[in-house]
């Protein structure tokens, strides 16, 4: 951003936002909204404290699980899609419906199947950033170079050796942005789990603050969780530039 | 020794040893008869063109030939084995090279030698000389996107030069590589045949370039595809590179290949 040709640092204009808040906070037009200055301090109270680190741990466990299980499962099924027509007409009518599906209304579905607490939050998780990851694995090897897979047959490449010396590869850019997306998705997954099942997690701490009229406590706890998410996602992108370098050139 | 040179200068068909023998091949896409009954000897050790306007079927026959594609019916045999699927007795060069753009210039040649099973460090040392012989050194860790267009082709061609098959199937190799690059490609193509000792089937749409390389040309004409007339130059192939494209013969082949070509062109 330039104001009156000074070049300010990105994100400057959350100073902007930030001071509003603290005007509208001091004011005090509603207890829903202390001021900014205050959940700052709240913030670094809360981070020290047993029940927000267990919280974070919880919530950490759950996310790494279900991220791990939609990758391990997602990726394979994807090729698998995109290289058997039978298995494709077969599964991906579901994969579009749950794309799209409003997943937050299966949440007490899968409370009943898997129990109230961890397991379900971590097939939420999972629940969350599979489909995008299955469609995006799918789409890579479907683009692949025709030529490229008849290069590799007839250099005699055995099917085990075409999957993972060429229809692996040359999906990788497409695999990691379904990734990316997925773990965008997976973040939601994993906060939304734990507000319905409210005894887990941040879920526990929400309920306990919003109980006790603590807005403080859960201004800084949304802060935090805000900052985490952005800050994974930017990160994802920033490996999936690196990696995926020569993804424009082919 | 001068009776095999003359073999060279004039060759007699008949006399000649086929490497790769195409036999009442027809192939169907669906509807579309790409293929009707084509028949066609390729002499060993010598480079053979075929030559047709687009869409008469060339890559076609080619990709029959390298066991990526099943015909309708016919078959192929290679030294006197019959065709069921890919082999290492045949290595092919792609139109649009099929290199792996995540793979540098090193991997790339030696993919066919690494599906093989041949250990890396003796695959690296192949492939090494290859990439020399193709003019590329320097170029071992270079990545595909970093390489002009010639330069790729030489990593394709390479690569089907590293596995030492017999017979080495080019599908339109130069068709994606500028004027002067190309020119220069032709001539180390002849030195190629003359050198490796290796049974040639070259794709090409370019009348010129196939008189210019060639030992045999074999013209297609298309829908469904037949092979029209097989033309031998005898006369200038041992003239030298230079002298090629003024000589007479040359000339009169481009001519009378043209006066069979015109009336398919629309
Ligand atoms: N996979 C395919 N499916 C249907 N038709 C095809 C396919 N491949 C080629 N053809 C048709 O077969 C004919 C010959 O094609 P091709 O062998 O590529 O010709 P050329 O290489 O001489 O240009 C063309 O008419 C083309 O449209
Ligand atoms: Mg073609």
């Amino acid at each position: 951003m330039i104001v009156y040709g000074y070049r300010l640092p990105g994100m400057s204009s959350l100073l902007l936002w930030g001071l509003l808040w603290e005007i509208v906070g001091r004011a005090g037009l509603t207890f829903f909204v202390p001021p900014l200055s205050e959940v700052v301090v709240t913030l670094f109270q809360v981070l020290g404290t047993a029940a927000f680190q267990k919280a974070l741990f919880e919530t950490a466990y759950a996310f790494v699980a279900g991220v791990a299980a939609a990758i391990l499962i997602g990726i394979p099924v994807g090729i698998l899609m995109g290289k058997s027509r039978l298995l494709d007409e077969l599964l991906l009518p579901w994969v579009n419906v749950f794309l799209s599906a409003p997943l937050t209304a299966l949440v007490p579905v899968l409370m009943v199947l898997f129990g109230f607490g961890m397991k379900a939050i971590i097939v939420t998780t999972t629940l969350f950033a599979i489909w995008i990851i299955i469609l995006n694995a799918r789409a890579g090897v479907r683009q692949i170079n025709k030529s490229l897979v008849e290069m590799a047959r007839s250099f005699g490449a055995s099917p085990l050796n075409a999957f993972f010396k060429i229809y692996f590869w040359a999906a990788l850019p497409e695999i990691l942005g379904g990734v990316r997306i997925g773990i965008i998705r997976a973040v939601k997954g994993v906060i939304i789990g734990q507000l319905l099942i409210s005894i887990v997690g941040f879920g526990a701490l929400f309920e306990l603050y919003s109980a006790n009229f603590l807005m403080a406590h859960f201004w800084a706890v949304l802060i935090v969780l805000f900052a985490l998410a952005f800050t994974i996602s930017e990160f994802l992108a920033y490996l999936e530039r690196r990696v995926s370098y020569y993804a424009a050139k082919r | 020794m001068s009776q095999i040179e003359k073999l060279i200068m004039q060759p007699d068909p008949a006399a000649l040893e086929s490497a790769v023998s195409v036999r009442h091949i027809s192939k169907n896409y669906g509807p579309v008869e790409a293929l009707r009954d084509l028949s066609l000897e390729f002499p060993r050790g010598q480079l053979t063109s075929l030559l047709g306007p687009s869409g008469c079927g060339k890559t076609t026959l080619l990709k029959i030939i390298a066991g990526l594609l099943e015909p309708t019916s016919g078959e192929i045999e290679v030294n006197g084995r019959k065709v069921t699927g890919p082999g290492p007795d045949r290595a092919f060069v792609f139109q649009d090279f099929a290199l792996m753009p995540w793979a540098n210039v090193i991997r790339n040649v030696g993919f066919g030698l690494e599906m093989r099973g041949v250990p890396t460090s003796e695959r690296e040392a192949i492939a090494e000389r290859y990439i020399r012989q193709v003019g590329l050194a320097g170029f071992e860790k270079s990545y595909p996107h970093e390489l002009s267009g010639g330069m790729r082709q030489r990593v394709g061609l390479a690569r089907a030069l590293a596995v030492d098959a017999e017979v080495l199937l080019m599908d339109e190799p130069f068709s994606a590589v500028d004027e002067q690059t190309r020119r220069k490609f032709q001539e180390d193509l002849l030195g190629l045949v003359q050198n490796e000792n290796k049974t040639f089937i070259f794709v090409t749409h370019s009348i010129e370039e196939a008189v210019y390389v060639s030992d045999q040309i074999a013209i297609l004409l298309p829908r469904p595809s037949r092979v029209h007339e097989i033309i031998r130059p005898s006369s200038f192939r041992n003239k030298g590179v230079d002298n090629i494209r003024r000589d007479p013969e040359y000339l009169d082949i481009v001519d009378q290949i043209w006066a069979s070509l015109r009336s398919y062109v629309e």
